[in-house]
């Protein structure tokens, strides 16, 4: 036994390699937002960050619904298509003078009914998720198209207040509602995650599905609400969207789920599921806007350097992640 | 022994497969505070009751009586309510979780649905002290050793009110430190009231920790004996049912033959995986590796076969100097490995026999040139009759098969290339003393045959009795390499591994 009580003191003293992840992705978000401070005037004042959360809104609610899928060790691409969906019905639906609630509230149903009915094929027909998510990603954005082939402008008040109302937080802070929306969406989910029994059965059934269900639990049930929230998230990260851009159209969103996927991992949530926090995937988001920030505030670089920055710190934190799941992996046959 | 009422009864269980019977008019009891070892040969049986019970399988014929009242459970969640618990071979927990998760999942506690994470981490611990385990409950699973997670499994298992507790070769992955503490949980556990029901291939430790044995042979049963009253050579003649010449017709140790060096590694090494090593295998020689779990046997066995790069030295096969990139290199120069896991690695569950046992060779053809279904079906059929593969059908799947039986078709298929060096790691474990038996005197016979073998195994008689030549290991290097002569004894071998010392 005392072999075991000295590994016990050895790990207490270090930091356990789960937060290894989020560590260093919180790392590198402050030094890119000292190094930005450095080089240009204005830019490390709260608001800076601040803009990322309203810049990003949409993008952070749909990586919230992301993070859930991954976790079990699926994939959802189908996220950025519903985000173009819901944008699509929520100017159609407007023009056609239905009441902003009305819309909204179909919107988000339509989505969690998309992603309900994806992870119950997922699930019931034992098919790869990434077939299935595949084709409901073409599915929903061929539907945009039946709605209308051409950008429609969104007019109603409602929207046009959202959009337009900016919350003081004192000082010279403030944010959007979208902003304070994605981060009650993050506090839930975290809430879901970490402290009721379908964020732990998450969890379970990304570590291993077979024993989640040798050990009784629900993992029908828990594959299918993943999928489900994920749908949920982007119709809700499809109405910030369209709150954010005042218009509906076909081709907006085209590879978010990519974006998403890339900001989770970038957060540290392994592919493989079963590890990971959301902490992360909220890190994942701001360093993905910090740098576009940046390149903005640099004037002079072409905006697709953001995806080669991206690109680059997706293979940093892919091999990062192979060095700190390897040693560990080895153990368990 | 004054015997109390029996908490489980099962009488005149029958289990029917397409083609096969797999139980038949079969009665077992279990009594509380008792270790029950259910013994048999592969193929016996086991499995089939031990499923029967935990409602995987139903019943054909015959009831099951928990606590004097007739049961019938409709999946293993139903019989874990009902306080019939199962361990696998396999930890089925989520080693990504922690350790007090792993105990509680699926029954939390909570208050208004929030997971009170203070008081799971106490009633985890507390758990596992009445184990007498002192463990970090919140470290992630996967920090602990397999035999700790074993034990954290048998922990899950008794929370949930258990009554009956089945452990389904529990011990066949762990080493001697590892198999005494889980007999002192298991002792613990006995104390408590609790039936254990034992299933293991190691007959020491059958004898060892259990109370009475259940014997049974081809789906029937031979009978239920006290422990102490029944001798091992009785036992091995129950479950297979026949005299002991074959194991004893190996006592006689095969002569040590002289040939050409076939394999010589020159301070060959890798970083983290083994220390640089040198050793050489003659053609004909049985070269046997022994040492602890994770002393680093599996690792020279990768590394001559080309599964993992070298980092030093050189390895010569025949006499020519060679760089093993990747298997196929290895096979090409003919050379064979039977992985210790033959489940992930090996066999390919949902192919029948003779595709499994073809794929080998057909890989080392090349896709092009399929082999004439003659040529297949004379190979299958030599091959079946000369390892005894049981049912001898070509086109039975290899899932059906049991482990004795799928580690022959795997051996088999790397008969077939007819290799100079054959690479075993671990062939006997998890397979019963029958299959073992025959397995042994093969690995005899094709070292007689010319045929160089590298033979690895937990059991350090087997290797003795098998080996020309031993190289033990400790600690990721190879410590010593003793001629297998009269002086060398499992005890001078088991001083070896411990004092690390070249003898």
């Amino acid at each position: 036994m005392t072999s075991i009580t000295g590994l016990r003191d050895l790990r207490r003293r270090t930091v356990p390699p789960k937060y290894i992840p989020v560590l260093v992705t919180a790392g590198l978000f402050v030094a890119m937002f000292v190094a930005g401070g450095i080089r240009y005037d204005n830019f490390a004042t709260g608001q800076i960050i601040l803009n990322v959360f309203i810049d990003n809104a949409f993008l952070l609610v749909v990586a919230v619904g992301m993070t859930f899928v991954i976790l079990t060790g699926g994939i959802d691409l189908s996220v950025g298509s519903v985000v173009a969906l819901a944008t699509m019905l929520s100017a159609s639906l407007l023009k056609d003078g239905w009441p902003a609630y009305a819309v909204m509230a179909l919107v988000l149903v339509i989505g969690a009914v998309l992603g309900l009915a994806m992870g119950a094929i997922i699930h019931y027909f034992e098919i790869q998720p990434f077939i299935v998510t595949l084709a409901g990603m073409f599915l929903a954005r061929g539907l945009c198209y039946t709605i209308s082939t051409e950008s429609i402008p969104i007019e109603n008040q409602t929207f046009t207040d959202i959009a337009q109302t900016r919350i003081n937080l004192g000082g010279d802070l403030s944010v959007s509602p979208s902003a304070v929306i994605a981060v009650v969406v993050v506090l839930i989910a975290a809430y879901v995650l970490h402290y009721t029994r379908l964020g732990r059965n998450v969890y379970a059934t990304g570590g291993s599905e077979q024993s989640a269900l040798l050990m009784g639990l629900p993992v029908a049930r828990t594959k299918i609400a993943v999928y489900t929230i994920s749908g949920f998230c982007s119709a809700l990260g499809g109405l910030l969207f369209a709150f954010y851009s005042l218009s509906g159209y076909g081709l907006s969103a085209v590879g978010m789920e990519l974006d998403a996927i890339a900001a989770v991992v970038i957060g540290g949530t392994l592919l493989t599921g079963g590890s990971g926090f959301l902490l992360g995937t909220v890190l994942g988001v701001l360093v993905l806007g910090l740098i576009q920030t940046i390149i903005s505030f640099e004037g002079t670089l072409s905006s697709w350097w953001t995806r080669i920055f991206i690109g680059l710190l997706l293979f940093v934190f892919i091999l990062l992640q192979r060095v700190f799941s390897g040693g560990s992996r080895r153990r368990t046959p | 022994m004054a015997a109390p009422a029996p908490i489980l009864r099962m009488s005149g269980i029958g289990k029917q497969f397409p083609g096969v019977k797999a139980l038949d008019g079969v009665d077992f009891r279990l009594l509380p505070g008792e270790v029950h070892a259910l013994m048999g040969e592969n193929g016996a049986g086991k499995s089939t009751l031990i499923k029967v019970l935990t409602g995987v399988y139903d019943i054909d014929a015959g009831e099951i009586e928990l606590e004097g009242r007739p049961v019938a459970f409709s999946s293993p969640l139903a019989a874990q309510q009902a306080g019939i618990s199962t361990v696998y071979q396999e930890v089925n927990l989520c080693a990504n979780l922690s350790v007090a998760e792993n105990i509680f999942i699926g029954r939390e506690p909570r208050r208004l649905g929030r997971i009170q994470w203070k008081a799971m981490r106490r009633r985890a611990a507390e758990i596992l002290a009445r184990l007498d385990l002192d463990l970090d409950v919140s470290a992630p699973l996967s920090s602990y050793s397999l035999a700790i997670q074993q034990m954290v499994a048998i922990a899950r298992a008794v929370d949930i009110d258990a009554k009956v507790l089945i452990l389904d070769e529990p011990t066949s992955s762990l080493d001697a430190g590892e198999v005494a503490q889980l007999f002192r949980v298991m002792r613990r556990l006995k104390e408590q009231g609790i039936a254990i029901l034992f299933v293991s291939h190691f007959l020491d430790q059958i004898y060892e920790i259990s109370d009475r044995m259940t014997v049974l042979r081809n789906g029937t049963l031979v009978g239920e004996y006290l422990t102490s009253e029944l001798s091992q050579v009785e036992l091995i003649g129950k479950m297979i049912g026949r005299e002991l010449a074959d194991l004893e017709k190996l006592e006689e140790r095969p002569p040590a033959r002289e040939g050409a060096p076939l394999v010589e590694a020159e301070q060959l090494g890798r970083t983290g995986a083994i220390q640089p090593f040198t050793l050489t295998i003659h053609e004909g020689e049985v070269v046997g590796l022994a040492g602890l779990l994770g002393s680093g046997r599996t690792e020279i066995a990768r590394l001559l076969f080309g599964a993992d790069h070298a980092g030093t030295g050189s390895l010569k096969i025949g006499g020519e100097q060679v760089n093993l990139r990747t298997p196929r290199s290895a096979v090409s120069r003919k050379l064979a490995f039977c992985s210790e896991n033959r489940r992930a690695e090996g066999l390919i569950p949902d192919l029948t026999v003779r595709e499994n046992l073809i794929l080998a060779l057909q890989a080392a053809r090349g896709w092009t040139r399929p082999i004439p279904r003659r040529k297949q079906d004379e190979l299958v059929e030599k091959y079946i009759a000369a390892l005894n593969i049981r049912p001898a059908n070509p086109d039975q799947l290899i899932k059906n098969l049991s482990g004795g039986n799928q580690q022959k078709v795997l051996l088999a298929r790397w008969l077939i290339l007819e290799p100079r060096l054959l690479i075993l790691d671990e062939p006997t474990r998890g397979i019963d003393v029958g299959a073992k038996a025959e397995i042994q005197r093969l690995v005899a016979e094709l070292s007689d045959g010319g045929m160089a073998v590298l033979f690895i195994s937990a059991e350090l008689e087997e290797v003795l009795r098998l080996s020309h030549k031993v190289g033990v290991l400790r600690d990721r290097r190879l410590v010593a390499e003793l001629d297998n002569d009269e002086r060398l004894t499992t005890d001078t071998l088991t001083e070896t591994i411990a004092s690390g010392a070249r003898s």
